[in-house]
């Protein structure tokens, strides 16, 4: 839903880290992206292709997703099961009482530079 | 031959923006101003049930109130007709609104110049949820017709924020919205919420939810 506006502040963000480390060029971003975080990857790589034409620093550079899976953890029972096949309720004990362990991660992994 | 390294980032991609929110909050707290940032869906009744509230409080505190559009001065110019201070944000087409730019609404309002700044993000459950603003509190609104089950569709929403007002409960009569239920799913998602149901339009409600506004203020300024 606001892929443009990430797009904008992943740049921004890596336009800093270019500078402090003498980088002229991205050739390749990774980030992590949570099974259920609010990004979608598709749109997420056209507004990253519109995007890095316009900054030079990102010219031609590759975005790479790779994707987090997410885990629920049940209180009640103590065990953990994957978020999108069963939801909220767990699938162990049909208890509610469960929380997110990872899946909502929006990270940036690594970049390879020049 | 080109030099090609790898740089490890390992950070969220939010990271820059959470640290700008936390070196603002602890600005605000410095200065003695409370920052509520208030979220919903369009139409929901932001404005109203805010002219509602500015009345209340008025003269308990001087507010400034920012509003959040991509590209319109109307909330402004309404609460502007309550006697607060109110200025217009255009976020120029950005779905939410960021710590940087929050920060910049706040200058506009003068910090020295209010007590209670009242920062009216832009209508939408899903991007305001993922960027702390700097808030000291962050509220949302509900209202009926919407539905009750909001909290299963936008969970982030209502985890972040510390108090839901479900508005427009004049009209429960002609909607299948069951209080109780949504109730049970707010808590779900976020225990701690403060829910409180109001009507902007008749008032009803409205006094619950300002005294527990004033006494968040007195406790942030003290």
């Amino acid at each position: 839903m606001h892929e443009l506006g990430v797009t904008f502040h992943i740049m921004d963000h890596l336009e800093k880290v270019a500078e402090e480390n003498k980088v002229t060029h991205i050739r390749k971003v990774t980030l992590e992206l949570g099974e259920v975080s609010t990004v979608i990857e598709s749109y997420l790589q056209n507004c990253w292709t519109w995007a890095a034409q316009k900054r030079p620093l990102f010219n031609e550079s590759e975005l790479v997703v790779e994707t987090l899976p997410a885990v629920t953890y049940c209180e009640d029972c103590q065990k953990t099961y994957p978020t999108v096949e069963h939801g909220r309720i767990c699938p162990h004990c049909g208890s509610e009482h469960t929380y997110l362990l990872q899946g909502n991660e929006f990270n940036i992994k690594e970049i390879e530079v020049e | 031959m080109e030099k090609v390294r790898i740089l490890e980032i390992k950070e969220s991609v939010f990271a820059d923006n959470d640290r700008q929110a936390d070196q603002l909050r602890a600005r605000l707290k410095e200065k003695g101003v409370f920052l509520m940032n208030l979220m919903s869906s369009p139409g929901s009744g932001k404005t109203t049930t805010l002219k509602k509230t500015i009345e209340a409080l008025k003269n308990d505190f001087r507010i400034g109130v920012m509003e959040a559009d991509i590209d319109s001065d109307v909330d402004a110019l309404a609460i502007a007709e309550t006697g607060a201070k109110a200025i217009q944000l255009h976020t120029g087409g950005m779905c939410h609104l960021d710590a940087k730019m929050t920060e910049q609404g706040i200058e506009g309002l003068g910090i020295e110049d209010v007590d209670l700044a009242i920062l009216e993000n832009v209508g939408n459950l899903v991007c305001p949820a993922e960027f702390d603003t700097g808030a000291s509190k962050n509220v949302m609104i509900l209202s009926v017709p919407e539905g009750h089950d909001k909290p299963l569709k936008y969970p982030l929403m209502f985890e972040v924020c510390d108090a839901v007002l479900i508005n427009k409960i004049d009209v429960l009569p002609y909607f299948d919205f069951d209080m109780e239920l949504v109730k049970k799913y707010i808590h779900q998602r976020n225990p701690k919420a403060e829910i409180f149901p109001v009507s902007a339009k008749t008032g009803e409600g409205i006094e619950a939810w300002t005294t527990w506004l004033k006494k968040q203020v007195a406790d942030w300024k003290s």
